[in-house]
């Protein structure tokens, strides 16, 4: 097996067809006729810059205009003065032919470019060797092999492409690729993901370890290249390929659609994430908003505390990302289960029920102020809601509130803030069953509630979940639940504000028609269901949900619930 | 020729677009135009001259002008980098 990282998602089984470049070296030869090699070279850049100006037309017209800008860059870099300049100099001053002096001046800026510690650089270093490879081989008259006359399905082997290389891949055939050099970001990966064939990148030595014509799957998701499968895991990724194929077409119906239901109530299905990261795949499966953005991981796997401006990139990369779309960020949550090595924590006897999340923030003002500027700072670059988690009283919220009032102030000491307008909305996490009980009153000073099901759960039955022996306590579909879901909704409502979910009911399909039924308005889930979601609210109609929570409401066990909706066909 | 100072205040600096646009925008000009950074001076007429100044944000850069309408093509290449925001 070979593991790389998984650039495009999709699944792929098929031949591997290796591509290897063809080694072009340029020699070293002392001319006299200096005029003769200057020649020379202007021609193979003419003719270079033709070939450029027609795949760029190409992927124009194929493919699309951000690959053509790749080529129209290609070009400039042939057009540059300073470029055409130097190997002419170069040809002259040191009586060398053509390729060297090009070779020379090449590699030149390649090392300069190299070394600059920046992404967009190290790019233009790759740019410079590909168009300088195509003159190189236009003057010795060696013909490029060439992708696009690949004829049968295949999946790519190589140990680099270049966007040249890339833009003449044929998706007919072309049904997946591998590459030793690359990541997420690189040229080759990002074309995968447009050209939407699933790909691997950076395996490092896997082309060495491929063979010409054998068969593997190409798993993008996982990042996994698997050699001679046997039948039991082929047919898995058999199923996994369906999957992905039913995946597809529901995608293609919903991921433009606002979430109706039957009778054309609006839902909004968010996704929640952890990083900036996450992003891609939030807006590839349609999310309507990010209903939960969990900061804590922006604190963890460090070796100190991350400082404003680090936060504030991240935020404003998510906000940035979203549009206008709403994102509900989450305060650092730590404590409980979630510690951090550079933070010394009391050994405390119940961590669950200790200090953690708000309660920690509000005992270590520092920290707490550090993140509420990072965000207000952000708010500028999109449609924040600030979200307090294990909120458990009402003097808390003030008090967090009281934190952001004291974080605006600060900020507004630097001219850049002075006159600045932050702005946001704020709302808490009902996790606590005093929270969900006192809601009417909580929702008079807050923009919005989100429930998280998880701790809600736990704290309404006093169970860890994770304990084997108490786990037949976490009922999510025990009335008690749904009950405080319902308060919860009400007490919002008659204030005029709106209450999300980000806990794992908010995804789980049986219990989708019952929080329609109880008038939940945004419902915040792991990605891949977002679709999936879209597509069953489709089939509720919610006066028949409403009715249904009616009834559940009056049941007294999670297995008569269950029954109820278990019953019932939309 | 003309010449004057002026300090890169935008995020990006003069990479990627705005190293783009400010090329075209020199080359766009009937006189020679350089910019100097430290002692390094390159013709700003090249996207790969300018770039290997490696020009970032709070960078102080010599725009030089030197030939026909000088004086106009120095103030409209201020103005550009002065006006850069992203």
């Amino acid at each position: 097996m070979i593991r790389g990282i998984g650039a495009s998602e999709g699944i792929s089984i098929g031949k591997v067809f290796k591509y290897d470049h063809i080694e072009v070296i340029a020699e070293k030869n002392e001319v006299e006729d200096t005029d003769f090699e200057i020649e020379r070279f202007q021609k193979g850049l003419m003719k270079s810059i033709s070939d450029l100006t027609g795949i760029k037309d190409y992927a124009e017209e194929n493919i699309n205009s951000e690959t053509a800008a790749i080529f129209e860059a290609h070009i400039e870099i042939l057009k540059d003065p300073e470029f055409a300049d130097q190997v002419k100099s170069v040809i002259t001053n040191e009586s060398i032919n053509g390729e060297y002096g090009l070779e020379k001046v090449s590699r030149q800026f390649v090392s300069m470019f190299e070394n600059m510690d920046n992404e967009y650089f190290r790019e233009r270093a790759a740019d410079i060797k590909d168009v300088s490879r195509r003159v190189l081989m236009h003057m010795k008259g060696i013909k490029s092999h060439d992708l696009s006359e690949i004829n049968s399905e295949v999946i790519l082997a190589a140990r680099d492409l270049t966007p040249s290389d890339t833009a003449q891949l044929n998706r007919k055939w072309v049904k997946g690729f591998i590459t030793d050099i690359g990541g997420r970001t690189s040229h080759s990966a990002i074309m995968a993901r447009t050209l939407e064939i699933p790909a691997v990148v950076g395996t490092m030595t896997g082309f060495d370890s491929l063979e010409d014509g054998e068969i593997v799957i190409l798993d993008g998701i996982q990042g996994l290249i698997i050699q001679n499968p046997d039948e039991s895991v082929l047919a898995d990724y058999q199923e996994k390929i369906k999957e992905l194929e039913a995946l597809k077409t529901i995608r293609a119906a919903y991921i433009d659609k606002p979430s109706l239901t039957a009778d054309g109530l609006h839902i909004e299905i968010g996704a929640n994430i952890g990083s900036p990261e996450d992003l891609d795949g939030v807006l590839s499966y349609g999310a309507e908003c990010i209903g939960l953005y969990r900061t804590e991981f922006l604190y963890m796997g460090k070796k100190t505390f991350p400082t404003e401006d680090e936060q504030f990139e991240a935020y404003k990369k998510v906000l940035e990302g979203m549009k206008d779309k709403p994102v509900v960020v989450r305060t650092l949550d730590i404590g409980g289960d979630k510690e951090l090595d550079y933070m010394t924590m009391e050994k405390e006897l119940n961590p669950f029920l200790g200090n953690r999340a708000i309660r920690l923030c509000l005992s270590r003002k520092e920290l707490f102020l550090t993140q509420l500027k990072a965000l207000l700072r952000a708010s500028l670059y999109g449609n924040l809601h600030i979200m307090f988690p294990m909120i458990a009283t009402l003097d808390e919220l003030r008090e967090a509130k009281q934190m952001i009032q004291v974080a605006k102030e600060e900020l507004q000491k630097k001219a850049t803030y002075e006159e600045f307008e932050f702005s946001y909305k704020i709302g808490i996490m009902v996790e606590i069953p005093s929270t969900a009980i006192m809601a009417s009153a909580f929702a008079k000073e807050v923009d919005f509630f989100s429930i998280g099901t998880n701790d809600l759960i736990q704290y309404t039955f006093a169970a860890d979940r994770m304990n084997e022996n108490v786990s037949y306590l976490y009922q999510p579909f025990n009335p008690a639940i749904l009950k405080l879901v319902k308060m919860v909704i009400e007490a919002a409502h008659t204030e005029g504000k709106w209450v999300g979910m980000c806990g794992e009911m908010a995804g789980e399909p049986l219990a989708l028609p019952l929080l329609i039924g109880l008038g939940l308005d945004e419902y915040s889930m792991s990605a891949p269901g977002i679709l999936r979601a879209r597509q069953q609210a489709e089939t509720i109609d919610s006066n028949k949900a409403r009715d249904i929570a009616q009834q559940a409401l009056q049941l007294t066990s999670q297995e008569d619930v269950l029954a109820l909706i278990g019953g019932i066909t939309w | 020729m003309v010449s004057k100072q002026v300090t890169v205040v935008n995020e990006t600096g003069l990479h990627a677009r705005p190293a783009a646009n400010f090329t075209k925008l020199a080359s766009a000009q009937r006189c020679n135009v350089y910019l100097k950074k430290e002692d390094k001076k390159v013709n700003a007429k090249s996207i790969l001259g300018i770039l290997s100044l490696a020009i970032s944000k709070g960078s102080v850069i010599e725009i030089i002008t030197d030939g026909e309408e000088e004086k106009l093509a120095l103030t409209e290449l201020v103005d550009y980098v002065n006006a850069l925001t992203d």
